[in-house]
């Protein structure tokens, strides 16, 4: 590791806060000897600026170059019209991917979701509830590569009569079953992929569905016990219902991340055996210099999320009128 | 009747059953909860105690027993793995590389971040409500959409394969969601400090210097945990800009081990544990703020 790296890095982490108070500072300074008028119009850009610049460059400006760009050929140059939206559309392995990425739609969300709010019923009703969000919820901050390592070690696979090393075939083993080539069979493969999945992201869901739960008057729990319901009706018909704002949003997220899932099979099998998602087959188009075809890929993910952006917005222009 | 007094109420009513033989009826009757949720602790902590145990055992005993065989004498614990992962070629270099691209993409998002949000929180211009409304959609935009004109962007700037280039992308990347939960956390602080300390003389620059950021600093401590772990545990971005470079970090070495080694990578396990040391202490240490991140940014929204 070279010497200039470090220092960039520690002007980088000392120098930027410097530069934004010498900035805030400075131009205040400026701003405060305008005239009134110029000041109220003026200020509010000056503070926003370094922010919006940075999100138009790193975000707004490369979305709208990606649309332009998968139009165009790899070497983009030429415009080609449709052409990587057909080449992807026709590309035998799409169907794959678009299916995949299906299943990871549905069974993640609801896999995520459902065992997140499964869970947070339960184990408000013990009492050691914080021991097991805390064990629950230990996954979560695993990166997507070591928990790809730690799942390869559950996944192992020897051939039927000899040691199983794997966790999950010597479960088999014990009860005398034969051990499932899980990452390479194609039954089970999608399945343990987004499983791995469901194991990082149920802690999330836990987590938030938990405190709203927590929110919930007893009483209002009481009252229903009194008038005689069970435990099941008072879920159904109370606790769920009063949840389903909470769940609405963990959910986008989970669709959300879904949708851009990557690292996971990106480590686990590559997209080997037909678990190819839309990301990593983006990411192969990219690594092989189709650019025109990999931002054609990236466009078409984007699409698929807008809904779930007119929701995002219209949530929150919701929450500003009760502001 | 306060929400106390209705614990009280409903541990009472619990405790009714006064004799022995009901009382142990109605845990019988709990058995079943116990079991799942025991059940389901276990099943999440087992696959990452498995990868621990392993990672003290030496590599061929991995490849012919199982970890648990471990748990019961001869243990043969070792570091080998360890030895054996930190004498690869460019694994430490990886480690510092990813120290060096987390620390400043942090501090570089999160200070542009607070100074936006206050803008937006305490400031009234034209364009706002919009600019606000591009930053909420471009919280779900997938970073999949950047990638290549920021690969073009860094190419033609000279900074492609530096650790420059990955803590402006971060940046960029972050920034919506960290000025988003910022300005509604700055938002909501009461509007009469402010108000006071202007009537005071104060500028804006002292309003948010000395009021702002210090009581901010709740919510920027619970977004920097997040935003750090979520850099150290990145593989996309990094994968993308620093593949080829000497720079990549720890995920992207430990990647191309595992899809370079085929067999024989068992020893990985050691290169996984360190990796996700780093999280895992900062989860356990700050367990309160990191929850504290999480719910406000999804719950309160």
């Amino acid at each position: 590791m070279d010497i200039s790296t470090l220092l960039t890095a520690v002007v980088a982490v000392v120098g930027v806060p410097l530069v934004l108070l010498g900035y805030i500072i400075g131009g205040e300074w400026v701003i405060e000897r305008l005239p009134e008028k110029i000041q109220n119009t003026f200020r509010p850009y000056f503070w926003a600026a370094p922010g919006i610049g940075f999100a138009s460059v790193f975000m707004l400006v490369p979305l709208a170059y990606s649309v332009v760009w998968s139009f165009q050929d790899d070497s983009l140059s030429k415009f080609v019209g449709w052409k990587n939206y057909i080449y992807f559309f026709t590309f035998p392995d799409t169907i794959t991917s678009l299916k995949n990425s299906l299943l990871w739609l549905i069974f993640y969300t609801l896999g995520a979701v459902g065992l997140g709010l499964i869970l947070a019923i339960l184990v408000d009703r013990v009492k050691y509830e914080a021991i097991a969000k805390t064990a629950i919820f230990l996954p979560v901050p695993i990166s997507a590569v070591a928990a790809s390592i730690i799942w390869k070690f559950m996944f192992e696979y020897q051939a039927a009569g000899s040691t199983q090393t794997g966790t999950l075939n010597a479960g088999l083993g014990l009860v005398h079953h034969d051990p499932v080539a899980w990452l390479v069979d194609a039954t089970t493969n999608n399945a343990s992929l987004i499983f791995v999945g469901v194991w990082t992201a149920v802690g999330f869901c836990l987590v938030i569905i938990s405190a709203s739960l927590k929110a919930i008057s007893s009483e209002v729990l009481e009252a229903a016990r009194i008038d005689g319901a069970n435990e099941f009706q008072i879920v159904r018909l109370i606790v769920t219902p009063l949840l389903w704002p909470t769940i609405t949003v963990v959910g986008t997220t989970m669709i959300i991340n879904a949708l851009k899932t990557f690292d996971i099979v990106y480590v686990l099998t590559n997209g080997a055996y037909d678990t190819d998602v839309i990301a990593t087959q983006m990411f192969r188009n990219l690594s092989n210099a189709h650019f025109g075809r990999a931002a054609a890929i990236g466009v078409i993910l984007f699409i698929t999320i807008i809904p779930l952006l007119i929701v995002n917005i219209r949530r929150f222009q919701q929450q500003e009128e009760q502001r | 009747m306060s929400q106390a007094d209705a614990t009280i109420a409903r541990s009472e009513e619990r405790a009714t059953p006064i004799s022995a033989l009901s009382n142990w009826g109605y845990r019988l009757q709990r058995l079943p909860l116990h079991i799942v949720i025991i059940a389901f602790m276990a099943f999440w902590l087992i696959p990452t105690v498995g990868l621990l145990v392993n990672s003290f055992r030496q590599p061929a005993d991995m490849a012919n027993a199982g970890w648990w065989t471990a748990l019961f004498p001869p243990h043969g614990f070792t570091l080998a793995s360890y030895q054996q992962v930190l004498a690869i070629d460019g694994v430490p270099a990886s480690i510092i590389s990813s120290i060096l691209i987390t620390v400043p993409a942090t501090v570089i998002q999160l200070t542009i971040a607070t100074m936006a949000a206050y803008a937006f929180a305490w400031m009234k211009f034209p364009g706002r409500d919009i600019f606000f409304i591009v930053i909420v959609g471009l919280m779900v935009v997938p970073i999949q959409m950047t990638l290549i004109p920021l690969l073009k962007l860094f190419a033609v700037t000279g900074l492609a394969g530096t650790v420059v280039a990955v803590w402006l992308a971060h940046s960029g990347y972050g920034l919506p969601f960290e000025v988003f939960l910022l300005r509604n956390y700055l938002g909501g602080l009461p509007r009469e400090i402010f108000e006071s300390a202007e009537v005071d003389g104060a500028g804006h620059s002292v309003r948010f210097l000395r009021l702002a950021v210090p009581m901010t600093i709740p919510a920027i401590a619970s977004l920097t945990i997040f935003v750090f772990l979520g850099i150290w545990n990145d593989l996309l971005v990094a994968l993308t800009f620093l593949s080829g470079s000497p720079y990549k970090p720890f995920t992207v070495k430990i990647t191309q081990l595992t899809t370079s080694l085929g067999y024989g990578w068992e020893f990985l396990t050691a290169a996984a544990v360190l990796q996700m040391a780093l999280p895992l202490i900062v989860f356990i240490a700050l367990q309160r703020y990191f929850v504290r991140g999480i719910t406000s940014g999804s719950v309160k929204g």
